[in-house]
């Protein structure tokens, strides 16, 4: 049986791989998926730690998440369209409205 | 077995975590996001946690990831131009077909012939789960329908356009 450190330590690498993807890409909509990523290494630990300790909690809240990550994308995606469609681009280094 | 299993579904997951990263192209990234998601429910299978691998497979895989790809080709700012790579095209095939025969191979493991085949009346895990989703935590599951009422509602107010 697989100790259940490895899955703790795969879910803090994928959410770091996550994080990172959220800080380094340019374009909003592979953020969002960045997001997405970070969203399942959580859902991950969940599930493992459900699994762990005998509980169907875990899963519920899994399962909650994975509601919660649906109703983001949709809004998110949403916003991305509304932005794409007033400045005509994804780049989140060209959105500079606010800078001084 | 199990944790050859493991080792493989978790590189699959990092290795398309990756992948996503360093694709400059979001359509890559939106594919290899599937990848991770596929990988990742495989893992959720050899956890026990059957419906929240298909629930995975089908929210994430089959809803979020496409509605970001519809997106993707709604935007034509950018020019959407494939660049074919001879690699990918000779090795992705396999890998997929890998990733399949692996995720079946886990799910016969899992569970016993005669465990799949007893649906109704069979107390398993999903069961389990339905029951405390309804009677535990019967709140936040409501809660959750008005939240995904307010994101549709939000979602149309935000796409019409000038408002």
């Amino acid at each position: 049986m697989v100790p259940l450190s490895y899955y703790l330590v795969l879910s803090a690498i994928l959410f770091g791989l996550g994080a990172a993807g959220f800080i380094l890409k340019r374009n909003i909509l592979a953020m969002l998926m960045s997001v997405e990523l970070m969203l399942n290494a959580v859902n991950l630990t969940f599930v493992t730690l459900s699994y762990s300790f005998r509980q169907l909690d875990g899963q519920v809240f899994a399962l909650l998440i994975m509601v919660v990550a649906a109703a983001e994308a949709s809004v998110g995606l949403a916003i991305v369209i509304a932005v794409s469609r007033n400045r005509r681009t994804l780049n989140a280094n060209e959105m500079t409205n606010t800078k001084l | 077995m199990y944790s050859t299993l493991f080792f493989i579904f978790a590189g699959c997951a990092v290795g398309f975590a990756v992948n996503l990263l360093i694709q400059r192209n979001p359509i890559y990234s939106a594919l290899s996001l599937i990848g991770a998601m596929s990988s990742l429910a495989s893992l959720y299978v050899m956890l026990g946690a059957e419906f929240v691998a298909v629930v995975q497979v089908i929210i994430y895989g089959g809803a979020i990831v496409v509605l970001s790809v519809f997106v993707l080709l709604l935007n034509r700012s950018e020019p959407s131009r494939i660049e074919r790579s001879r690699l990918v095209g000779q090795v992705g095939p396999p890998l997929i077909v890998m990733l399949l025969g692996l995720f079946v191979t886990v799910v016969y493991r899992e569970f016993p012939e005669d465990a799949m085949a007893r649906g109704g009346d069979y107390l398993g895990q999903t069961a389990g789960l339905g029951l405390r989703v309804f009677l535990t935590h019967l709140l936040p599951f409501e809660v959750t329908s008005i939240l995904i009422l307010i994101a549709v509602i939000g979602a149309v107010v935000l796409g019409r356009g000038e408002a």
